[in-house]
């Protein structure tokens, strides 16, 4: 039993943090499907570039961790922003395909840029003191370091919250998302709060790609190698549902790990099929109003 | 009167000749044997990217089926190839026609489910489909080896006289041969009736289905059709290189056959035989330097020929070839 319960504590800490990672990551995506209806496939070269501002600031200008990510967040936050008005406003009326290509175009871009930059290798950052060291819980040692990610997921999460419900720009973003031009018939600046979302959108998965490269490690093809879980996440969670969004990746990271933990010879192959049936059946996400 | 389609220029009533381009493509394909014969594995690996591709412009370009999943049909292709051999069927011919088959049989099974679906849930879906059957190959190492893959595997010589050599001649013109074949049943599907009933599925499905047209039903025909061909170009794949591998199924061999299709320019046929050239001789080159940094070239290629040059390379040399014989005003565009 207590052998039982600790293996519990493993999978729900160990898929917490990954799920927690996964939604820092994918919300971007999530926020700005809903808004603009673009499957941006360079979503993942945001979060890559994160990571390797991150690796680039403490190594080059000598900052530290603490300050180098929320750094680096920022400067990703600010070209999302400058990309969302130069290339992704072109994209909007256009169709799926052409959308695709483009933004995998991007994200081919990224990969080369990154590969000629920093070379083919993989990076890691290295964490600071505070966060190497274990703590005891529930009778079993687990690194600071996931902890930390839990942590932060958490004040995303709540952040998301607070501005979504306790404020008019959520109010804003949540009618943009449920009828764009009923929204812009009503007075509100779609267009900015379009690029709003999409800075926020990119500068959280900066933020993902920094402190979630202990899990997601820092390469060149990060941002193609990792699209995959990033759209099952998106998809699953419906396009600009945020709420749903974190219940998807919190599952999607718990249930993964468990599959990894209990059934090994299957690993991360059960959850495709679940995928697969679930966005068959329900191709407006999970939690999506039946209309 | 011509009506001008959105996504790739066609015209909808305007039915394809046997186009010159793809003569002049095929003559360059043969000169290349003589010419460069000491890069002719290179070359057998082209014509089975551009066999691949082929069969994606039959989904996509011809069907507008959007598909980020299709390397599931090249990877079963190959799989089926690579077990057959090593079960002792080593004739290559049937064991490129099996494979074909196993992956249409697949499309033909998922077509009436996911094809229902369009716009980014069918892309949704025919990704995670790909990636289902990646994670499985993974994880189903006594059939499949895993990450060492398939190996050990060899095949009788084509048609009983031509030997399978270390210099890639049989490979390449065995590969060129069925890259033919299959060009020249597309061409005729293209030109069917059934041809012109998938390209109005592709512009108004609505209108379709109310015309009294079965729809699903003919989709999932091109759908299998283009399995097919996709399983063809796998089994290929497996048959020159004796070796399968896991990344046969994989995501990234689907973006690979997407950008291949869109360079060379979609819904012609003919873009799958010059793009698979272009991208897969620019990755050669620059592979030895720095293994990702091609990436960047294709990707401003990529970006170039979505704002800029409409229809891929077959869309600028078709216009090029327009102005040149006075058919095309300069400023009508496309």
């Amino acid at each position: 039993m207590e052998q039982f319960l600790a293996s519990l504590a493993f999978i729900v800490l160990y898929g917490g943090t990954y799920g927690a990672v996964l939604f820092i990551i994918s919300v971007g995506l999530v926020m700005t499907m809903g808004l603009m209806r673009v499957p941006n496939l360079a979503h993942g070269a945001f979060a890559a570039l994160g990571g390797y501002l991150t690796i680039l600031l403490m190594n080059q200008a000598g900052m530290h961790y603490f300050v180098a990510v929320p750094a680096a967040v920022i400067l990703v936050a600010a070209l999302g922003a400058l990309a969302e008005r130069a290339i992704y406003v072109r994209l909007y009326n256009i169709p799926e395909l052409d959308q695709i290509l483009l933004t995998v175009g991007i994200a081919f871009i990224f990969v080369g840029g990154l590969a000629l930059t920093f070379g083919p290798n993989v990076f890691t950052i290295r964490l600071p003191e505070v966060l190497s060291g274990s703590v005891d819980l529930f009778g079993r040692s687990f690194p600071v370091y996931r902890v930390f990610l839990l942590a932060v997921g958490a004040l995303i999460i709540l952040g998301f919250w607070l501005v979504f419900d306790r404020t008019t720009l959520g109010a804003k973003l949540r009618a943009a998302v449920d009828n764009r031009s009923m929204a812009q018939a009503t007075g509100i600046n779609v267009e900015r709060i379009v690029m709003l979302a999409f800075a926020a959108g990119t500068g959280l998965a900066a933020l993902g790609g920094a402190i979630g490269a202990g899990l997601f490690p820092l390469e060149p093809l990060y941002p193609i190698k990792y699209l995959t879980i990033i759209l099952i996440i998106v998809a699953l969670s419906g396009f600009g549902n945020i709420k749903s969004s974190i219940v998807v990746a919190m599952v999607v990271g718990i249930a993964d790990t468990a599959a990894r933990y209990y059934l090994p010879e299957l690993g991360g192959f059960a959850i495709y099929a679940l995928v697969i049936a679930a966005v068959a059946m329900r191709p407006a996400g999970m939690f999506a109003r039946q209309g | 009167m011509k009506i001008t389609v959105s996504s790739t220029g066609l015209s909808a009533l305007d039915r394809p000749r046997m186009p010159m381009i793809a003569l002049v493509v095929f003559a360059l394909a043969l000169a290349v044997f003589f010419v460069f014969p000491d890069r002719l594995s290179l070359a057998a690996y082209i014509g089975i990217f551009a066999l691949f591709a082929l069969s994606l412009d039959l989904a996509l370009g011809m069907a507008g089926i959007v598909t980020l999943g299709h390397a599931a049909f090249f990877g079963v292709g190959a799989y089926t190839a690579g077990w057959l051999a090593l079960a002792g069927w080593q004739e290559p011919i049937t064991g490129v026609v099996i494979s074909g088959l196993c992956a249409a049989a697949l499309a033909g099974a998922l077509g009436p489910f996911i094809l229902r679906l369009t716009g980014l849930p069918l892309v949704m879906v025919t990704l995670a489909v790909g990636v289902f059957l990646f994670e499985a190959a993974n994880k189903l190492t006594w059939l499949t080896g895993g990450d060492d893959g398939l190996y050990g595997m060899t095949f009788s010589p084509v048609l009983g006289i031509f030997e399978w050599s270390i210099y890639g001649t049989t490979d390449y013109l065995y590969v060129l041969a069925w890259l033919a074949l299959a060009f020249y049943g597309c061409h005729r599907l293209t030109t069917s009736n059934f041809g012109l009933a998938l390209r109005g599925v592709r512009e108004n499905r609505l209108r379709m289905s109310l015309l009294g047209s079965s729809v699903l039903a003919q989709l999932t025909l091109a759908y299998a059709l283009s399995a097919f061909i996709a399983g063809v170009a796998g089994a290929l794949l497996a048959q020159t290189s004796e070796f399968v591998g896991l990344e046969v199924l994989s995501v990234e061999k689907s973006i690979d056959v997407l950008v291949i299709l869109v360079l060379g320019g979609v819904g012609h046929l003919y873009g799958a035989l010059l793009g698979a050239p272009v991208y897969l001789l620019i990755k050669d080159m620059s592979k030895e330097w720095n293994p990702h940094a091609w990436m960047i070239i294709i990707g401003f290629m990529l970006v170039f020929v979505m704002l800029v040059a409409r229809g891929g390379i077959h869309g600028v040399l078709h216009k090029v070839i327009e102005r040149s014989r006075g058919k095309l005003p300069n400023g009508e565009p496309r």
